[in-house]
């Protein structure tokens, strides 16, 4: 029967449902992705953020997630400046590389 | 669960309830949806306990559903919240009982709001004075019919011919209680037990032989939310709720539900219905879903008052396997006569939820 | 004869005050309400940054006490102040008078309880930073299970919570919920352990390492959101509900253990025998200084002194420093002529 409405999808995010290969995959890569501090300078810096959308803090977030990041990482311009920026010293640009090898 | 830790947090929020003399106020919607549970309330407490309860016909309603799909002010709502303390004063009245919890939250916020802005108070009384020439007392006690109930569940228990029990295996029955949202999540010292742990229902349902249920979104709200229901674009937020709550209840495999709202046990009712046809799941054991009562529903089974008279025949889930369960005898032919004993209609059955 | 000056607690800062007092020249006099010395670091296991044994602590503290007049199991009935010095009434019926007085009265766990959406005392795997850190002392607790999967950690219980009536940060609890993440990972190493937080307050030196040891070296989740609610699944296991707000979005996860970081409050006892003096707490809940920035350890009152965490939520090494600056404080304030 069509009631004109129906269960709504749940924003909610059980963590300890979500499947965490992939995350575990790269950081087994670059363990170094584990320190984000979600500080944001990579976002802030980003070439592409400001019309696309990316984000190198969203995009670590989203992988701990369970979150598709396929468009995401095909904004990225693998310009480099996320590095030079980051307090944690990630190589975030090899992060996006091994993500693209990945998650594409 | 540690029991005892429970005990604690309810001795922090005993609420005073008045032994006797009461105002009621009835609910709008109640009539409709339960159609006997505001008549079984009075005469149970009234008839068979024999306090004295008394009903004023000029009682309107306190504008709470209006204030909470954003229709009216606040201002408004106060007026006519005014207008019935003042029909309580002037019948000599001080402790008000409200069957509806949308309205005790009312008054309750809007006694709380004065005390905090007297001046509006002041305003509310000119109001009142220009609108219909009437002056007020504000009340001494504001309780929930619920809160009566649960004050005199020990001597209902007293008077119990039905329990809370398997009649064949003996085993408490599994009970789900839910309570509505402005009952004690505004004003938490305002209801019995609080707002986290309330025990307002579980009291009623342990002293009548139950064993009450903790599942993890027992504290959410039951799908009605005012706006997400009644705007039907929004209606999905409505029934995304209510399943969310039987997802969670359905490994402990409750006999039935009990609620002390007036929106809360239609929706917990009705949407097991809409729940049914969409996803094709159901609740209950086989095809059947969980019953879902009213407090004043389940203290007249526990009575023995007949359960056609006390309207269980107006749900949508149906309440024969609870009644078979609890050893309640009922005639099925008689399911669909009025009180005249002429056939009111019997409505179609679904195709998912199995219904008797 | 040595002058005689009263210490009230026998915490780690009474005891390092009546230690330094002693080192001093003076005559203490420690007087302490329960029956053993060392406070709640008594019945702490391990401490950060370097997991020093709490226990070597206390001890090494005690081994300074010979010559310190201890009496245990004992409370202040009554001080009067006199004209020049306190007189200082012990429920054992013993009567000082001293020139000086130190309140060292420490500090008093928020009762987790009170934040009832958590559950503590009600769900069986719920407990609080004191519990599990007794746990690690060998004490044990069967609300640890014996292979837990989940794990979590929550910061600022009763901590800059208006609510529960504590507006101030307790300092230790984030780093102590580092120091015990790890301690459980490396207990259960097959856990997965989550620190719910809402800021991560880590202002110590080494304190920054350990927080990034526990991110890269233990894998330790953090997650920046408060919880709002806990309950109790039919297996016996926690569903734990919060934001996180880093992606907005609510998260839940089922736990098989949840540690309340329970905050810092004043001892209770400590205004009502600081008011018998006219000495008082400020609006933080804490003792009131004469300054707070020169004067921590000073009352406004001549001759009483404060050491430790009775003026504001504190490490151990802040309040043995400041017990040490309490004792010289005294010591200044006795051979100043008068």
């Amino acid at each position: 029967m069509d009631f004109g409405f129906g269960l709504s999808p749940s924003s909610a995010v059980t963590l300890d449902r979500v499947d965490l290969s992939l995350y575990r995959k790269l950081e087994e890569l670059n363990p170094d992705i584990r320190t984000c501090i979600a500080c944001g300078s990579c976002s802030a810096t980003c070439m592409a953020a400001e019309y696309s959308g990316m984000s190198v803090r969203k995009l670590i977030l989203n992988i701990q997630r369970g979150a598709d990041v396929s468009k995401m990482l095909s904004c990225c311009m693998l310009c480099g400046k996320c590095t030079m920026v980051c307090p944690r010293g990630i190589n975030t640009r090899k992060v996006i590389l091994d993500c693209c090898r990945y998650f594409k | 669960m540690i029991y005892q830790g429970k005990q604690k947090i309810w001795s922090d929020y005993q609420k005073e309830i008045p032994d006797d003399h009461w105002f009621y106020v009835r609910s709008c919607i109640r009539q409709s949806f339960f159609p006997a549970s505001e008549a079984h309330f009075v005469k149970i407490v009234r008839d068979l306990l024999g306090k004295d309860l008394y009903e004023n016909p000029h009682h309107t309603t306190c504008g709470g559903i209006a204030y909470h799909s954003d229709t009216i002010p606040q201002e408004t709502a106060m007026t006519i919240v005014a207008r019935q303390f003042a029909l309580m004063t002037e019948a000599g009245y001080k402790n008000l009982v409200t069957s509806c919890i949308t309205s005790f939250g009312n008054y309750t916020e809007i006694l709380e709001t004065w005390r905090e802005f007297p001046e509006l108070e002041a305003r509310i009384r000119e109001h009142l004075w220009k609108a219909c020439r009437r002056e007020f007392d504000k009340p001494e006690y504001v309780a929930h019919a619920s809160d009566v109930i649960y004050k005199l569940r020990n001597e209902i228990a007293e008077r119990a011919k039905f329990r809370l029990v398997n009649h064949e295996t003996g085993e408490p029955l599994r009970i789900v209680e839910h309570i509505g949202c402005h009952y004690s999540k505004m004003f938490p010292h305002k209801g019995v037990g609080g707002a986290e742990y309330p025990c307002v229902l579980s009291g009623m349902a342990e002293s009548w032989g139950g064993k009450v249920i903790d599942y993890p979104e027992r504290r959410h709200c039951c799908g009605f939310g005012f706006r997400q229901y009644m705007v039907k674009a929004n209606r999905g937020y409505s029934v995304s709720n209510t399943h969310k709550k039987f997802e969670s209840m359905e490994p402990f495999q409750p006999d039935v539900i009990i609620t002390n709202c007036p929106g809360c046990p239609y929706f917990l009712d009705r949407w097991q219905y809409v729940i049914a046809e969409q996803t094709g799941k159901t609740y209950g054991k086989n095809g059947y879903g969980i019953p879902v009562l009213t407090y004043e529903e389940l203290a007249g089974l526990v009575l023995g008052y007949d359960p056609w008279d006390l309207g269980l025949q107006i749900h949508q889930v149906a309440i024969e396997p609870l009644l078979d369960k609890m050893g309640v005898s009922y005639d099925p032919s008689k399911k669909y006569l009025g009180l005249d004993e002429k056939e009111i209609m019997k409505p179609g059955l679904p195709t998912v939820l199995k219904c008797c | 004869m040595k002058e005689s000056v009263v210490i009230i607690g026998g915490g780690i800062a009474g005891m390092e005050t009546a230690a330094s007092l002693l080192e001093l020249g003076y005559s203490p006099i420690l007087v302490e309400q329960s029956d053993h010395l060392g406070g709640h670091v008594a019945s702490w296991y391990r401490l950060f940054p370097d997991m020093t044994p709490a226990s070597e602590v206390v001890a090494s503290l005690k081994s300074r006490l010979d010559g310190v007049t201890v009496f245990l199991e004992t409370g202040i009935q009554f001080i009067n102040r006199l004209r020049d010095g306190y007189n200082v009434m012990l429920s054992n019926g013993v009567s000082i008078v001293a020139k000086a007085v130190v309140m060292a009265t420490g500090f008093k766990l928020f009762e987790a309880a009170k934040k009832e959406e958590y559950g503590y005392g009600i769900y069986d795997r719920v407990i609080t930073n004191r519990d599990l850190e007794k746990w690690f002392s060998g004490i044990p607790d069967e609300r640890i299970p014996s292979a837990p999967w989940n794990i979590g950690f929550v910061h600022c219980v009763g901590s800059r919570d208006v609510k529960a009536g504590n507006t101030q940060c307790s300092k230790v609890c984030c780093m102590t919920a580092i120091k015990q993440a790890i301690e459980m990972k490396e207990k259960f190493p097959d856990a997965e352990v989550y620190c719910f937080y809402m800021d991560l307050r880590l202002f110590g030196k080494k304190y920054e390492d350990f927080y990034i040891s526990a991110q890269k070296d233990y894998g330790i989740h953090f997650l920046r959101g408060r919880v709002s609610e806990v309950s109790e699944t039919i297996d016996g296991r926690l569903l734990v509900k919060a934001e996180d707000t880093l992606s907005g979005r609510p998260v839940k996860i089922n736990m098989d253990l949840l540690v309340l970081m329970s905050g810092m409050l004043c001892n209770p006892a400590a205004a009502s025998i600081a008011s018998m003096v006219k000495a008082g707490a400020d609006d933080s809940g804490f003792l009131r200084s004469r300054d707070n920035v020169t004067g921590v350890v000073e009352s406004e009152r001549k001759g009483l002194f404060f050491a430790g965490a009775c003026t504001g939520a504190k490490t151990v090494p802040e309040t043995i420093a400041e017990a040490r600056s309490a004792a010289l404080s005294v010591h200044n304030y006795l051979r100043r002529p008068r």
